[in-house]
């Protein structure tokens, strides 16, 4: 069978603390936009933590989202590409082929998680930061559009691995950078066509629900509610 | 006053062969903006898209509402041309070909646009489709793709609807130049010797444009809205947009021809030929499509608001009452509130009054195309991604070029063509449906309307 990757976000366990953030960006060879230009709104990032708000000072509550790339079934930025950039792998991950990409921007705007990061310059890595760039992961150019491919260079060694030694892959042999960094581990990622996997068993939790669900993009990003210890006291 | 065959070919011609000061300046400052634009684009190839005011989540901003805006604008030649021809409309005699020309331009300039805007222009090639190197096709199922045959399509359909009627003036210019002149229009004119036959075929040819050229031109501006409605985004997805922007591209159309029309009545002094009656009835054409654009922005705005759907309400709220109500309610003062009085009161609907409406109107209708894609881009579904945009300098100065593009191809066409259509002047001057004419051309032979038979015109019967 196939694999259908997905990931789970357990709001529950997310301490907002970025780790996934910047693992991402040393994994994926994301540069850094700096502060001229985020203050403009063009950080690049193929995962953030999004910081909410509930109640007013001085007893404010804080709520974290970690969005990334919902790798939408139905994803509304693949038929909107003129050139096929923005693509639909048999194993189910929106993929960016950048090198298809000629910059029309639209996959962006189609998004409704608006999680697609667009190079408006050539990227650059003062030394020796260009020393630590990961070299199973392509540069990308200005005028680019990228995002989160579930860290499909970690995927595609693993399956390379798993073939070469004639077995199938077991499940948390590999994992994302995100998923790996998380330290409360809030972060999980794996096959949901297994149904054994850890992933398969919390996306089918009752706490579970997609991101902007009612759209009909069908994510394979489940995200677990945020419990409250009300909630845990009546079980 | 009528006219004989003569002087509307004297009148006619003259603009070709006269160059003023004036003109002159014209074309300078022109050339400048558009050279300025040039360097600008050069500029932005070598430093990258980034020298715009572009952001996530504004992807779009400038860059499309000026091509959605110039798209729009050139609705006004072929397809209100092709209507008045087809129903007969004896008065459009003189407006047919600026109208034309504006929207071949206008066209020229609306597609430039998006060769601007993508991050790799210089691969913009790849949206042709052709068998290449790298084993795939456009993405048909892409609104952009659509976008591209469908002003591929316009463009050459325009450009033959507006050369047609162009070649038996193209055979006056010729008998009457000299020199290089005489040869470059003898090459336009394609040997037109003015016979009944050639009559007749330019006829049938006409005709055949005039009636293709409709479905063309609102396939176009559909396909354009698409670009928006084939998404989520909220007040992006929409029905109504297909004919939303239609209506409102024939609208600016009409307005950019009203204000052509009044610029090239005074300074090629055709008071004779485009006259109060001529700004009175395409008044009339621009007040409908004012109520038309009003009902359509009112039906949109109403069924979202009963709709209520709270990520199109984050939109609506900031076009009607937030961040961009300033602008919102400068549209509806433009495109509604000024131009209705101006155009409805038969005693303002002047040359002046119709020209003033036209500004108002391409100033609001340029707004319209701006609130449509920034207010919902900024706002989409999670509120943490919200944002703003604001233009840089790179941004104004394309536009101010566009603009300049617009002037300069214009008034370079203006000294290459008859700006009014010379025989169908002269057509107008016999009592409709006449038999048998001959007027006498005033240089050479073979031009003029020497017929045998039934009237070359009045396009369709």
């Amino acid at each position: 069978m196939p694999h259908k990757w997905g990931l789970v976000v357990d709001l529950d366990r997310c301490t907002g603390c970025e780790a996934c953030v910047v693992a991402c960006r040393a994994e994926n060879n994301i540069p850094t936009a700096g502060d001229d230009q985020a203050a403009r709104g063009r950080t690049m990032q193929w995962i953030r933590v999004e910081r909410y708000w509930e109640g007013d000072f001085p007893n404010p509550s804080i709520r974290f989202q970690p969005v990334l790339c919902q790798q939408c079934d139905d994803a509304p930025c693949e038929p909107v590409c003129p050139t096929y950039a923005s693509y639909h792998t048999p194993e189910g991950l929106n993929a960016q082929v950048y090198n298809r990409c000629i910059g029309t921007r639209f996959c962006a705007n189609a998004c409704p998680y608006t999680v697609r990061s667009f190079n408006f310059f050539n990227p650059k890595w003062e030394m020796p930061l260009n020393l630590q760039l990961n070299p199973d992961v392509s540069v990308r150019s200005v005028g680019i559009m990228e995002k989160c491919t579930f860290c499909v260079q970690r995927i595609k060694s693993a399956e390379i691995q798993a073939e070469a030694e004639k077995r199938d892959l077991k499940d948390g042999e590999f994992t994302t950078a995100c998923a790996q960094s998380c330290a409360s581990k809030a972060l999980v990622f794996g096959d949901l066509n297994d149904p054994d996997s850890e992933v398969s068993r919390l996306a089918g939790s009752h706490r579970g629900s997609k991101l902007l669900g009612e759209l009909g993009t069908k994510p394979n990003v489940t995200y677990l509610e945020r419990g409250t210890w009300q909630d845990a006291k009546n079980g | 006053m009528q006219r004989t065959a003569e002087q509307i070919e004297q009148d006619l011609v003259w603009p070709i062969f006269h160059t003023s000061t004036k003109y002159k300046v014209a074309v300078a400052l022109a050339s400048c903006l558009v050279l300025a634009g040039v360097a600008v684009y050069g500029y932005q190839i070598w430093a990258g898209i980034g020298v715009w005011g572009l952001n996530s989540p504004v992807f779009w901003a400038f860059d499309i509402t000026n091509f959605v805006f110039w798209i729009g604008i050139s609705h006004a030649g072929t397809l209100i041309s092709a209507i008045l021809r087809l129903c007969n409309a004896t008065w459009r005699r003189p407006v047919t070909r600026c109208a034309e020309a504006i929207t071949v331009f206008s066209i020229i300039i609306g597609a430039t646009i998006p060769l601007c805007h993508i991050g790799r222009p210089w691969l913009a090639y790849w949206m042709i489709p052709y068998p290449n190197q790298r084993g795939i096709w456009p993405n048909f199922r892409s609104p952009l793709a659509w976008d591209f045959f469908a002003i591929s399509t316009y463009l050459t359909g325009s450009v033959i609807f507006l050369y047609l009627p162009t070649i038996p003036d193209f055979a006056t210019a010729r008998d009457a130049a000299t020199g290089l002149r005489k040869k470059i229009f003898r090459a336009f004119a394609l040997g037109w010797q003015g016979t009944p036959r050639q009559w007749q075929r330019l006829e049938i040819a006409m005709h055949i444009m005039a009636i293709a050229i409709v479905p063309v031109a609102v396939s176009v501006h559909t396909i354009v809205s698409w670009d928006f409605s084939m998404t989520l985004v909220p007040m992006w997805h929409s029905t109504i947009f297909g004919p939303y922007f239609v209506v409102g591209a024939i609208f600016s159309g009409i307005a950019a021809l009203i204000l052509t029309m009044a610029l090239l009545r005074k300074f090629l002094h055709l008071e004779e030929y485009l006259q109060p009656i001529h700004f009175n009835n395409l008044g009339k054409l621009l007040l409908t499509m004012s109520l038309l654009w009003f009902y359509f922005t009112f039906a949109e705005r109403l069924t979202t608001w009963y709709g209520n759907t709270p990520s199109e309400m984050d939109v609506f709220w900031q076009t009607i009452r937030l961040h961009f109500a300033p602008m919102f309610w400068t549209m509806v003062f433009c495109n509604f509130i000024i131009p209705m009085p101006l155009l409805a009161i038969k005693r303002l609907r002047t040359i002046t009054g119709t020209a003033i409406a036209s500004c108002t109107i391409l100033v609001g209708m340029w707004l319209e195309r701006f609130l449509i894609i920034v207010p919902a881009l900024d706002h989409k579904f999670l509120r943490y991604t919200w944002g703003t945009y604001r233009p840089t300098w790179v941004e104004d100065t394309l536009m101010a070029a566009s603009f300049g593009l617009m002037t300069l191809l214009y008034l370079l066409f203006t000294k290459f063509v008859p700006m009014i259509s010379i025989w169908e002047m002269k057509v107008g001057l016999q009592p409709h449906g006449g038999g048998i004419i001959t007027t006498a051309p005033s240089h050479g032979k073979h031009h003029g309307l020497i017929l045998e038979g039934p009237l070359p015109t009045d396009v369709p019967e």
